[in-house]
């Protein structure tokens, strides 16, 4: 049975170097792998049933999604590791998971286009001059020492946590129309000029982060690192906020995606933190709405797939195999056309058109109609992205989504926050 | 055979199945929260330690008496408009509606919309009562007001309407039921003897109604004071009760934390239902 797999991956290992395109052709499968079923659950963000359908395609193997949110994914993989077959998680629930040793590091040699990832999640360096940013970098919880640790290693090594996916930097969106006048600062969340028309997001490790982008940019608190603060910064962080609520600063809090949507498209809210397919809901209803490039810089997230304990033998195999080809390009296309970012960037290239290319990845004026993969017009001929090429957003970076040392604390103080 | 004649085992045989159940899906998971409820937990992991610990950030949080505080406002809240509108739509449905067929038809008329879910119909009310919804375009239209009226919608208004939306049914099918069942000629001797319609409905049919208007409240209670997604929803997480404490902490994985509020949310209720039944004897009246 495991001869299969081996045979398919020494392919996958020598056709690598030659084309990745090769490898989203349809390979020679025995109907025993045909039957192949891997449970696969994440956040909606990538959580997609084309993905699904054109694995199926591609490879054979039929993959079965579920979409929660960043909550439950984090409770799901840390207390039933039996119920799923591949974890589709961020970076930061990783520092969270991992340690219950419910995942398996993935053998690197493995993976056919590793060279090609984005320094990001291999050194923590974009470019390299690039600074490393606050927070839980993708890179400091991507590697282990070998199977079966749960400790992360500080360098690269064999043995990863999680193979990227999808990344991007986030910030606040806003209705240009409704505010009428340019947002340049992280202060502005908690402008009275904004009373009752603001929002946050309701996830405590996500939320706090905006909050210290906020409170940060309003000159109220220093911070020695915003994805770890000290249990006097977290105090201090949630009084100001607490205050901004009690005062009738914001409308709502959200929780799921659709809610920001909601919130913003309905008028409710003029100005809140959005993640960036949020903004392409919006204005895909006609609705103008921009994801504001402030000041400070972004916060930015990363996730990955991470394979549970439990996957063995053949079923292993072919997460391997689903793991190459996620990187071989279909899907980090699909991705980039939505606004998110791939780990191989220039493996997505071969599927975009020139057009989308310039328009997402490099910022450039766009010569044509921008359409997503579902067919909604985002951006019209002449229409630059909101905050530029990959290099000016990942590049202005300021802190990445993380978990702290004071997690729990800030979790009591959190809940405390949104019960006053 | 001769064993199965004898009285004490038949009648512990016929209790087993009952009580088994009850142990098994009752007592058992209690007991649970209730030891978790002092154990520990870290994000990764719980640890089974004895502790207060939780009951001592409880009770040593002033958020918690504000949450505790808030969910008996929504509870009583909401129980003073079920029960009004409860009894009103009961009293119409068994004393003005002479034909049983139509009771009947508009007694189901009441229930068609609980047999769509619960949060579409709460969530329903959101583009309704917006800023710039139905409700509000209206008012402006009418030149009731000139601003969109802000508090419509994620406020405790909205809250409590959506739980008068939806727990009002509950009030009705207890105090209808109880209402049917009342001697009509009390009633006609009430006349007889020269009570007035209003002195009939406080001296006669109000008293005979206890038990139904008990069983409504003990729903409504439970059903309001154990809610977390009405409240998230209708309130946009601005404000908080209990469920919403205990929904926050399983979330974050705070599972013991969560028991121990569950178990203080438990007491309480019971607390209170305990009160509820001094005021009426639903077994005698039943």
């Amino acid at each position: 049975m495991a001869k299969v797999g081996y045979t398919r991956r020494s392919v996958l290992r020598t056709g690598a170097a030659a084309a990745a395109a090769s490898l989203a052709a349809p390979m020679v499968w025995s109907q025993e792998s045909k039957n192949i079923v891997l449970r696969q659950f994440g956040t909606g963000v990538s959580n997609l049933n084309e993905v699904a359908t054109k694995v199926k395609e591609d490879l054979g193997i039929t993959l079965e999604m579920t979409a929660l949110d960043s909550d439950a994914v984090t409770q799901r993989a840390a207390t039933q590791p039996d119920s799923f077959d591949i974890a589709d998680i961020e970076y930061w629930i990783c520092k969270k998971v991992w340690p219950t040793g419910n995942l398996q590091a993935m053998d690197v040699s493995k993976i056919a286009n590793y060279d090609k990832i984005v320094g990001i999640f291999k050194d923590g360096k974009l470019t390299p001059e690039s600074e490393i940013a606050q927070g839980t970098a993708p890179h400091t919880v991507g590697f282990v020492e070998g199977q079966g640790s749960t400790k992360f290693a500080d360098e690269q090594t064999n043995w990863m946590t999680l193979i990227p996916t999808i990344y991007n930097a986030d910030t606040l969106g806003i209705r240009p129309d409704l505010i009428g006048r340019p947002i340049s600062n992280w202060s502005e969340l908690l402008n009275p000029e904004f009373k009752g028309k603001a929002s946050l997001l309701d996830i405590s490790s996500i939320g706090i982060m905006d909050m210290a982008m906020v409170c940060e940019s309003m000159g109220e608190i220093q911070y020695g690192d915003k994805g770890n603060m000290t249990r006097e910064e977290i105090d201090k962080t949630i009084a100001i906020f607490t205050e901004a609520k009690k005062n009738g600063q914001f409308r709502a809090f959200w929780k799921t995606f659709d809610e920001s949507v909601n919130l913003m498209a309905s008028g409710e809210v003029v100005i809140q933190s959005m993640w960036s397919p949020a903004i392409t809901a919006v204005k895909s209803r006609g609705i103008p709405c921009v994801y504001q490039p402030l000041e400070e810089g972004y916060r930015s997230w990363g996730g990955g797939i991470g394979l549970s304990k439990s996957l063995t033998g053949m079923e292993l195999d072919a997460a391997y195999d689903y793991i190459n080809w996620y990187l071989s390009g279909w899907v980090g296309g699909f991705l980039m056309r939505q606004g998110y970012y791939s780990a191989v960037p220039e493996t997505s290239k071969e599927f975009m058109t020139a057009n989308e290319w310039g328009y997402w990845f490099e910022g450039k004026e766009a010569t044509d109609v921008i359409t997503s993969p579902f067919g909604d017009e985002l951006a019209q001929a002449g229409e630059t992205r909101d905050g530029g090429s990959f290099y000016d957003r990942m590049g202005s970076v300021a802190c990445w989504n993380s978990v702290m040392d004071e997690n729990q604390y800030m979790v009591r103080k959190w809940n405390e926050f949104i019960a006053s | 055979m001769q064993i199965l004649k004898n009285r004490h085992l038949a009648g512990w045989l016929q209790a087993a199945p009952l009580t088994l159940i009850l142990l098994g899906f009752l007592v058992l998971p209690i007991a649970t929260i209730v030891i978790v409820s002092f154990w520990q937990a870290t994000e990764f992991s719980i640890i089974p330690a004895f502790s207060f610990e939780n009951y001592e950030f409880l009770f040593g949080s002033a958020v918690t008496g504000r949450v505790f505080l808030a969910t008996f406002r929504y509870a009583f809240i909401t129980w003073v408009f079920t029960l009004a509108i409860g009894f009103t739509v009961a009293y119409y449905l068994a004393f003005h509606i002479r034909s049983q067929s139509v009771q009947i038809a508009l007694f189901l008329l009441c229930t068609i919309p609980f047999w769509t879910s619960n949060i579409i119909r709460m969530i329903s009310w959101i583009p309704f009562l917006g800023r710039n919804g139905i409700a509000n375009q209206t008012l402006i239209s009418w030149g009731v007001v000139d601003q969109p009226v802000e508090w419509l919608l994620y406020s405790d208004f909205s809250v409590i309407l959506a739980f008068v939306h939806l727990y009002t049914l509950f009030m009705v099918v207890p105090i209808f039921n109880t209402m049917m069942r009342i001697d009509r000629s009390l009633i006609e001797a009430a006349y007889d003897n020269g009570a007035s319609g209003w002195q009939t409905l406080v001296h006669v049919i109000l008293p005979l109604c206890k038990p139904g208007i008990m069983i409504g409240t003990i729903f409504v209670v439970t059903l309001v004071m154990g809610d977390f997604i009405t409240v998230r929803f209708m309130s946009g997480s601005q404000r908080a009760n209990v469920g919403r404490l205990i929904s926050n902490d399983i979330s974050l994985l705070q599972y013991p934390s969560a028991a121990a509020t569950a178990v203080v949310l438990l007491c309480t209720v019971l607390i209170t239902i305990a009160i509820l039944l001094r005021f009426v004897d639903i077994r005698k009246e039943l």
